[in-house]
């Protein structure tokens, strides 16, 4: 019994052989799938729409393969600028509602025991299974000239005439909200959560009053979560087109029904190129914001 | 009440307050979905104004061919999707959880990228190469658009799932005498059987609500259920419609309700016995 | 000479530039009970996971029952581990934990169910065949992961620190425990710890290691009394170790200087002027205030302390280290700040060569 085959070579043969039964094929088999995937359908077709947006466009809509910066000098005119700052300030004004709205709420829950802390979770989620357009719907049948709300404002007298808020901006900030809180309260409720109890107690054992603790110890703590909140509602909020279309009734235009009009019946595929790449650098910006302070991994998103 | 201190009474002032601010917010959130329900059983073509009380709707739906038509096209839609996401998500998070290799830093990154960016850059820059290399739209092209933006929420929900002791749980197995498949069938997929389950649950409601992809990139046949009720809006929604969304949501959350009922059932049989 | 169950041949492992396991040679024979000791990172729970197979060794050569294991997979070797954490299946019984081994051998059924029985009430865990493993208690836990491992019939059981994450009491009670079930089954056990006293109550040998060496590999015994580096004569047990040169060699008895002064100690094969160092257990040493034979060590009281069954006096030398000398009661005479001088029983001291750098 006795195979003195120490062959260096030999053992270096047989490991590497090992080596890949043992790492490369499962890594190829488990992570294969996704990697080509994501590059497929996720870096191929960013990298395309940011070469389209420097193309022309042809006369009967076609995209003629010159380069060009027509798109981006297009996104400087009146009418487009005033659209792109007009989404930025609905975005803006419905995260920081969310923000407001959400952290009081997150906190109420955060605070609960784990097993009530998670059915009210649940309860928030609940009405997320339903049809996110059904729910917009119901906003426009409460809020109709003759529905609900008028008549009981003109019931209570508060008002003589209906008010009219279909189709108005501020419909559709609403929409936006109530589709919006819960991107809000889950990350910020997930960092509210981790944050140990003990923290703030010694901060008041230390001395600090109920509002110092918050603005001291809570807040910075739970700034992860906050920058999270904001990205998951800003980002989806500047991009969105379907609030607009259910309660704007196509009178309310922001960048995401200009970019769906340029693939539709406008046909400028260069400019709603340009407008995504638009929407990809906010994004981008935010994002780079965010890794100064905070793992990307670490971001809740569900 | 006389016997509370200042600070009790703080306290409990408080608390109170804070209810009420929930109750608020679930009022708020809850809103939508009842009107929805209520208007199921509006007596009344088009849902403008309520005008009487019906149940004819639940009966009449099933005889609305274009709504039956979306409806099933939509579910064998985020079936598929549903399908496809975890078993791709599954393997992805265990990969990038487990491997070190080059590309996994991108991979990560790329993986955020449906997850943050607005649906609809995605489904333009989709859209796009897909006209370019003659790609027909139809099933196929939503299909994709889905998995594409559910494979992501799939490997984020697993991979959180996956405890750092895994890998000593694998090797406990294979150490037993099982190999690397039997391992992974009994021990790999088991433990992380709540996570893909969790990931099953979330690939299937963001497929089956999801209006943007499958509004650029359906073909001029066929069309999902959102993608209906979105071309509905400017005619006004039938209360037909509300109709089949009080059944869906009533068939989740029934879905959930039991689901839950079982896994409190088997954790109390195993503690029982 | 028989055939060693378990043989290492010049076994080396790297992680990337780090050397963790180095030129380590080991035979374990069949049946012995042999303990791998040493601090953390000293490379011994790698040597454990190269001989199940979850670690490829860099060079050398591994055997299990003579025969070489290299192309060899986990699940092929006939070796099994009871892991530092148990890593028992969350998701299956204790029935089903304890099973899986000759369920993937795919043995019938009322076979399995036979010897699974079998082998829970060899570890007394009778009764407890549907708990799942998050209702049993550590102690509970451990008996399963010993019993999963067992079932098997395993050449060699590999434990690594498998007491670890035990209280005190129970892993006093499991060492004995599992020192009587490897009596009765007779299978060779390895085993990982880094606690000293485990590894002296239970095995039949020691193997200390530090910084992927093998210090030293003897029984409990030799080990404790005859300390071969001065890194063994350090970790096992407490130990005052003096650095010093051979001045003078008079038979067995050597004459050192070190820092402290002089002293006496017994040992062969030193040569005059060799650095060495002399190790000499607490509860050796000895005071006096006039000069013993042999010895120049003059030292100061420092402090006492109070260990239950006996009690520690801390000293200071000439040179400033400190060194201790325990006893059962405390001497009522001697007063911290006391000048004493210390010697002791040159039979006492172990002599040790200073390691070749």
């Amino acid at each position: 019994m006795s195979t003195h085959i120490n062959d260096t070579a030999d053992l270096q043969a047989i490991s590497r052989k090992r080596d890949v039964r043992r790492k490369t094929i499962p890594a190829l088999a488990q992570a294969g799938p996704v990697s080509v995937w994501m590059i497929l359908f996720v870096t191929l077709p960013m990298l395309f729409i940011i070469y389209i947006s420097f193309m022309s466009r042809g006369v009967f809509g076609d995209v003629v393969y010159e380069f060009s910066t027509e798109s981006y000098q297009t996104l400087l005119d009146a009418t487009y600028f005033k659209v792109i700052l007009k989404s930025l300030q609905v975005a803006l004004f419905t995260t920081v509602l969310c923000l407001l709205l959400g952290y009081p709420f997150a906190y109420y829950i955060a605070r609960k025991p784990p097993e009530t802390a998670s059915r009210l979770i649940m309860l928030i989620m609940i009405p997320f299974w339903t049809n996110s357009l059904m729910r917009l719907n119901s906003w426009l049948l409460l809020f109709q000239t003759s529905g609900p709300v008028n008549n009981f404002l003109q019931w209570a007298g508060i008002v003589d005439a209906p008010i009219t808020f279909v189709y108005t901006d501020g419909l559709v900030v609403l929409g936006m909200i109530t589709n919006m809180l819960p991107f809000a309260v889950l990350p910020l409720y997930s960092s509210i959560e981790k944050l140990q109890k003990s923290l703030l107690e010694a901060s008041s054992d230390l001395g600090a009053t109920p509002r110092e603790t918050f603005f001291r110890v809570t807040l910075p703590l739970t700034f992860p979560g906050i920058f999270s909140a904001v990205i998951l509602v800003f980002i989806p909020s500047l991009g969105i087109y379907t609030v607009s279309d259910m309660l704007g009734g196509g009178k309310v235009l922001y960048i995401g029904n200009i970019i769906k009009n340029q693939f539709g019946a406008i046909r400028n595929w260069p400019l709603g190129a340009a407008l995504s790449v638009l929407l990809l650098v906010i994004t981008g910006a935010l994002i780079f914001l965010y890794t100064r302070f905070a793992k990307l991994e670490d971001m809740e998103v569900v | 009440m006389a016997n509370l201190t200042k600070v009790q009474r703080r306290r409990k002032t408080l608390g109170v307050l804070g209810d009420l601010y929930a109750i608020l917010i679930y009022t708020v959130l809850y809103i939508p979905v009842v009107v929805m329900m209520i208007f199921s059983f509006n007596d009344q073509r088009y849902n403008y104004y309520w005008s009487g009380f019906t149940t004819q709707w639940y009966g009449k739906l099933f005889g609305n061919h274009a709504l039956m038509d979306s409806l099933w096209y939509s579910i064998v839609i985020a079936v598929l999707a549903t399908v496809i996401s975890v078993v791709v998500g599954t393997l992805g998070a265990l990969g990038l959880k487990r491997y070190e290799f080059r590309m996994k830093k991108f991979i990560n990154g790329m993986i955020f990228i449906p997850i943050i960016v607005p649906e609809i850059v995605l489904a333009v820059a989709l859209l796009i190469i897909f006209m370019n290399v003659g790609f027909a739209l139809g099933m196929g092209s939503i299909l994709i658009g889905h998995c594409t933006f559910c494979i992501p929420y799939a490997v984020v929900t697993i991979k959180g799932r996956i405890s750092g002791d895994g890998n000593t749980l694998e090797e406990a197995s294979m150490d037993l005498g099982a190999n690397r498949i039997q391992t992974f069938c009994r021990v790999t997929l088991p433990s992380i059987m709540p996570g893909v389950m969790s990931a099953a649950f979330l690939s299937f409601t963001l497929s089956i609500d999801d209006v943007v992809m499958s509004n650029m990139l359906s073909g001029a046949k066929n069309t999902t259920l959102p993608v209906l009720i979105l071309s509905m809006n400017k005619s006004g929604v039938t209360p037909d419609v509300n109709a089949l969304t009080t059944i869906m949501i009533l068939v989740i959350v029934a879905c959930m309700l039991l689901s839950n009922a079982v896994k409190a059932a088997l954790r109390k049989r195993s503690q029982a016995a | 000479m028989p055939e060693s169950i378990v043989s290492l041949i010049d076994v080396e492992k790297r992680f990337g530039s780090n050397l963790v396991v180095r030129k380590m040679n080991m035979e374990i024979q069949e049946g012995e009970f042999l303990t791998l000791l040493g601090p953390s990172g000293c490379g011994k729970t790698t040597t454990l996971r190269m001989i199940a197979g979850f670690e490829d060794a860099t060079s050398g050569i591994i055997k299990v029952q003579g025969e070489r294991v290299e192309n060899k997979e986990p699940y092929q070797r006939d070796v099994n581990t009871v892991f530092q954490n148990y890593a028992l299946f969350p998701h299956m019984t204790v029935f089903d934990n304890v099973a899986y081994g000759l369920t993937i051998k795919k043995v019938p059924k009322d076979e399995i169910r036979r010897r699974v029985t079998e082998m829970l009430s060899l570890v007394q865990l009778t009764g407890y065949e549907s708990r799942k493993p998050d209702a049993l208690s550590g102690g509970q836990k451990q008996r399963v992961a010993i019993a999963r491992a067992l079932i098997n019939n395993p050449k060699v059981l590999l434990l690594d620190e498998p007491l670890g994450a035990l209280d005190l009491k129970l892993r006093k009670q499991m060492q004995l425990e599992l020192k009587r079930l490897q009596r009765k089954l007779g299978i060779t056990f390895v085993y990982v710890t880094h606690d000293q006293e485990e590894a002296l109550t239970m095995s039949d040998r020691i193997a200390v290691m530090n910084g992927g060496v093998i210090e030293q590999l003897d029984t409990p015994r030799e080990i404790y009394d005859r300390p071969r580096t001065r890194f063994v004569a350090g970790f096992i047990g407490e130990s005052n170790i003096f650095d010093g040169v051979v001045r003078a060699v008079e038979g067995d008895l050597l004459r050192v200087e070190c820092p402290a002064g002089l002293l006496t100690t017994r040992g062969e094969g030193f040569q005059v002027g060799e650095e060495m160092h002399v190790s000499i257990r607490p509860e050796y040493l000895e005071l006096s205030n006039g000069q013993a034979e042999g010895f120049d060590l003059p030292a100061t009281v420092k402090d006492f302390t109070y260990m239950g069954t006996v009690v520690k006096t801390a000293l200071d030398l000439s040179d400033g280290t400190e060194i201790k000398l325990s006893r059962f009661e405390q001497d009522e005479r001697l007063r911290e700040g006391d000048p004493v001088r210390v010697f002791w029983d040159p039979d006492k001291s172990v002599a040790i060569k200073k390691a070749q750098a």
